[in-house]
């Protein structure tokens, strides 16, 4: 091997020069490894309120992984066969599941008042993760290629144009909802999701209220000192 | 036939549904099922108690 090969391909030692670098350090410094993928939780999140998150996140990959799979096959394979009929039901149920879930977790974090602790970003994320999911369910039903679809459509049009959205949102137009429901709305709704965990991985989950005279520690929220001394970023 | 029953819906899914009216507010019973399924497991979410893991 000449010295010219065994030469390092970055620059030298020092403060970042290029762009990966330093997105790289801002990125590390912002969510090291540690707090992305923890092995430990504070002990107030051994409750079963604190489940509902990761059941809604579940019931939205079995969501992704059966409309995958009777996007494959087609309407006349899930409307028509019993293996299709099976699919086409897992996807309805674990959209009812991923609602039913995201509802609870909703309720839940409201009555903790979960924005505390410098989490307003991550509850806007999750609201707004709520209302793509309304949106998703929407164009789903429209999909479905059958008389309930064309009835949704026709009820639902209505409503639309009153609100003067219809003439680029047309709820008759088949290809133009197919392709928000399998490609644009899943696709926003899936980056939503990811902020909103980023955002809880690098705050903490949010701790309960503290009863009368007690303190709970909140790893989102950084002493003034520890901040000062570029102990944990904000 | 004895399997179609037992796998059929407990109640007829093919007639529109009932609905319950409270002053101002107007729902099916499905709907208001599914709100009190809610309701239901937030309570227990918050009383039941965790099992606890090793160490943690």
């Amino acid at each position: 091997m000449t010295s010219s090969e065994s030469a390092p391909v970055t620059g030298p030692a020092g403060p970042a020069r290029s762009w990966t670098a330093y997105l790289r350090s801002r990125a590390v410094a912002a969510l090291p490894p540690e707090k992305l993928l923890p092995d430990r939780q504070p002990a107030y999140v051994a409750s079963w309120v604190y489940v509902f998150g990761v059941l809604t996140i579940a019931a939205f990959l079995l969501a992704l992984a059966s409309g995958t799979v009777i996007a494959l096959e087609g309407p006349q394979w899930y409307h028509g066969s019993s293996i299709g009929l099976f699919f086409n039901s897992l996807h309805l149920w674990s959209v009812e599941l991923f609602f039913f879930f995201m509802v609870i977790h909703l309720w839940a974090t409201f009555f903790m008042a979960a924005w505390r602790g410098r989490r307003g970003l991550t509850w806007v994320l999750g609201a707004l993760s709520f209302l793509a999911s309304v949106g998703t369910a929407f164009t789903g039903y429209l999909v479905q290629s059958n008389f309930d679809s064309q009835w949704i459509a026709t009820q639902a049009k209505d409503g639309l144009n009153s609100v003067g959205i219809g003439a680029w949102f047309n709820v008759l137009d088949m290809g133009q909802m197919l392709l928000f429901h399998v490609l644009l709305l899943p696709v926003a709704l899936a980056a939503l999701i990811a902020g909103h965990l980023i955002l809880v991985r690098r705050r903490g989950v949010v701790p309960p209220f503290p009863a009368a005279g007690a303190s709970v520690p909140d790893p989102g929220v950084v002493a003034p000192a520890e901040r000062r001394s570029g102990g944990a970023s904000s | 036939m004895v399997s179609h029953r037992l796998l059929a819906a407990p109640i007829d899914l093919h007639r529109p549904a009932h609905y319950v009216h409270w002053g101002i507010v107007q729902i099916s019973v499905p709907n208001l099922i599914v709100v009190g399924l809610l309701v239901l497991v937030l309570v227990l979410a918050v009383l039941l108690p965790f099992p606890r893991g090793g160490g943690r």
